[in-house]
């Protein structure tokens, strides 16, 4: 599904990202941890290919296509979802007709009709009720005026809505107390099935509990450092990230 | 960001549609102002005497007062006498009887602008005064509505037809003293549209002029004046276009209206006048004056317009609440893209008792763009139980462009409630990655929020115009994400 080979990249004139690799196959949960500043969130921005981060070398492939060659709407289309750390606020725009238009948008592109109004209500009440969502929000302007915990379900109700092959969840659980990242975490496992894949990104252990990853990557200074089972993330959260930096690896410098 | 800034910001440089030119034969005076450029132009219109003297007062009071300085537009002196004060498109002896006699250059010319003038095409439920230039060279429906009393024709023919109620209302809202536009205006005002809608009828259809200035150097002056009287209603729509030229023209109109006891005046404006390139070069100067008299007890004038051309505008289209229970409104989009400067709100002046006004104001900056909501809400010493709502919300597109608020209130009767609500966003490069991300490009995120924006306007205008200024607004933008 997704092979990111060698990749660098800057924001600004900071390199973040120094010859990341990472593959995901379709159906795998990915966990990618680190600690602050090692470009997990760079990592994220990049796929969904956010303006002002330049990629300076390296190549990522989704389904075999160029993913850097496409534009943020195209990746999009083509079934790459990004949740926000920080979900923005859009006056005006009512969440029901913002997604109405995101929907319709990528069923175009994916060469299937338009969903007519009373199909997508019933889409929308029936993928709320997956992130225990009140309907009032849906009708609500985009994000105005929603709670921080709001604001991250209403990230997995877009997902569920537009039905994505590769999600990428940045820092989900960051802000949200324990019931809330509950709600979340279950609203993400309905989400699991073998066609599509996730990475999730996260700077702790606890969000892990709840969304069982079948990789864990550790992203310092730029570069995976080390991988893999579930397992281990338990062991950072004992050991914390300090003592990797000590560890003589090939992979890591 | 900032290359693709420029990029985005390049694709602002839409093309505007209504920017041709008719090929045809007119008319013009030399260009220059005097007492006897006056005349001429009484002359040609067959004006009876007081109408020449009324002009002449006009003119006469203009030669006194200078251009006004206060607003926030800036922009090169202008030279009075290089304006060519009168054009029209040439026609054989009095002008045509009906559409047959119309010069079919004229005809088509409405209807690349979409707006069909002949009888089989013409737009449904909706009567149309087209201007053009100085003259006004067909109105639509009007057999049908002189059925019901409704007279609709061109300034002109109700100086000819209707002397009486011209002489009384021409001036009573709008004073050739106001100001130095509207003086302007009255002493060489050309053509416009009159309407009145006599005791008790409630207009069957919307009324609606469509101005163009094709002519190069010419300023157009129109009047406009409508009359409702006790009981009648009536909604007005007017549009405007004009060729792209390189030097900027001069627009300064005059449009009065009069509500009687219980009458109601709904009056809205789609203005697409040419707004200069990219670089400023170009556009319309639109200085206007509106104002509406609500004379009659429980009486009602509402404005609602959509501004999106013009390289200036400036205009307060305004609401004296003289009866008792009188309502004004002001509804407003106002755009300012690439270099457009709009300096315009509303004056709100509570005479009678329990009189009410609402002011929604709604401005889009992009570009070079600086738009400014410029309002008064006045509260007479007599107007017990006064009240007034205002919003104003600015959007703003990029970093380049400018929102300003000056809200003037003047409260002289501690009766009187106000609220005022203003705000200011803007559409920034997260709002638009976050629709990206999601699937929906760059241009229609900007025209989902603007439009979101708006809608509250919107829903004011008529709504087969409400869609023609979602469009063009849509245009009007076009890539000046920032």
């Amino acid at each position: 599904m997704l092979e990111i080979r060698n990749l660098h990249a800057r924001v600004a004139d900071k390199e973040i990202l120094r010859g990341l690799d990472l593959t995901v196959k379709a159906g795998e949960v990915h966990a990618v941890m680190g600690p602050n500043g090692s470009g997990k969130s760079t990592l994220a921005h990049v796929l969904a290919g956010r303006p002002g981060y330049t990629v300076t070398a390296g190549e990522v492939l989704y389904r075999g296509q160029n993913l850097l060659e496409m534009s943020p709407e195209q990746r999009a289309r083509e079934g790459v979802f990004l949740a926000f750390q920080y979900p923005v606020e859009i006056a005006g725009v009512s969440n029901v007709y913002f997604l109405k238009a995101a929907l319709n948008a990528i069923r175009k592109h994916r060469g299937q009709s338009e969903l007519d109004a009373i199909d997508f209500l019933a889409l929308v009440k029936d993928k709320a009720r997956v992130v225990e969502l009140d309907e009032a929000l849906v009708k609500r302007p985009v994000n105005e005026g929603f709670s921080g915990g709001e604001k991250k379900r209403n990230e997995i109700f877009q997902m569920a809505i537009l039905d994505p092959r590769l999600a990428v969840l940045d820092e989900t659980d960051s802000g949200l107390d324990i019931d809330a990242l509950q709600v979340v975490a279950r609203g993400v496992n309905q989400l699991r099935n073998h066609e599509r894949a996730m990475i999730v990104v996260t700077h702790y252990q606890r969000l892990l509990n709840y969304i069982v990853p079948d990789f864990v990557h550790v992203l310092m200074d730029g570069r995976i450092v080390k991988s893999g089972g579930k397992e281990m993330a338990l062991d950072l959260e004992a050991r914390g990230y300090s003592w990797l930096e000590k560890e003589p690896a090939g992979a890591a410098r | 960001m900032s290359s693709e800034v420029t990029s985005i910001q390049e694709l602002a440089n839409k093309e505007y549609s209504a920017g041709f030119v008719t090929d045809i034969e007119s008319e013009s005076i030399a260009p220059g102002l005097d007492e006897d450029v006056i005349r001429l132009i009484s002359s040609k219109k067959g004006e009876p005497e007081f109408l020449l003297e009324w002009r002449l007062k006009a003119y006469r009071h203009w030669l006194t007062m200078t251009e006004p300085t206060w607003s926030s537009v800036r922009y090169p002196k202008i030279d009075y006498q290089s304006i060519v004060y009168y054009s029209a498109p040439k026609q054989k002896k009095d002008g045509p009887k009906s559409l047959d006699e119309v010069d079919p250059k004229l005809l088509e010319t409405y209807e690349k602008l979409g707006i069909p003038l002949r009888e089989r095409a013409k737009l449904a439920g909706v009567a149309v005064d087209a201007v053009f230039d100085s003259v006004s060279v067909a109105t639509t429906f009007k057999g049908k509505l002189e059925e019901v009393g409704v007279i609709f024709c061109s300034f002109s023919e109700a100086v000819r037809t209707h002397p009486e109620l011209v002489k009384k209302y021409l001036g009573s809202v709008v004073p050739v003293t106001d100001n130095f536009f509207a003086a302007l205006n009255s002493a060489v005002f050309s053509d416009g549209s009159f309407c009145f809608i006599p005791k008790g009828v409630k207009c069957p259809m919307e009324l609606s002029t469509y101005f163009r200035i094709n002519s190069a150097n010419t300023g157009q002056f129109e009047r406009t004046l409508i009359i409702a009287e006790e009981g009648a209603s009536v909604s007005y729509l007017e549009g405007c276009t004009a060729p792209i030229r390189d030097e900027n023209q001069l627009h300064a109109a005059v449009v009065e209206l009069v509500a009687l006891d219980d009458a109601q005046i709904k009056y809205s404006t789609v203005q697409n006048w040419y707004p200069g390139d990219k670089d400023g070069k170009g556009g319309i100067y639109n200085f206007v004056t509106k104002r509406g008299k609500c004379l009659g007890k429980n009486s009602r004038i509402s404005w609602t317009q959509v501004e999106t051309g013009s390289a200036i505008t400036w205009k307060y289209p305004s609401c004296l609440l003289i009866g008792d229970n009188s309502i004004g409104e002001f509804y407003s989009v106002a755009v300012a893209n690439n270099w457009q400067q709009a300096d315009t709100g509303t004056k709100m002046i509570h005479i009678g008792k329990n009189t009410r006004s609402t002011i929604v104001s709604k401005g889009i900056s992009a570009g070079h763009g600086q738009n400014s909501y410029r309002g008064l809400v006045r509260v007479g010493k007599g107007a017990d139980g006064a009240r007034n709502y205002s919003q104003c919300d600015s959007l703003l597109l990029g970093d380049q462009c400018g929102a300003h608020t000056f809200p003037y209130i003047d409260v002289q009767n501690s009766s009187a409630q106000m609220e005022h609500e203003a705000s200011t966003s803007k559409i920034g490069e997260d709002q638009i990655f976050y629709f990206q991300q999601r699937g929906i490009s760059a241009e229609d995120a900007v025209n989902m929020i603007v439009n979101g924006f708006c809608k509250e306007v919107f829903k004011e205008l008529p709504m087969e115009f409400a869609v023609e200024a979602q469009k063009l607004l849509g245009v009007s933008l076009e890539g000046s994400v920032g």
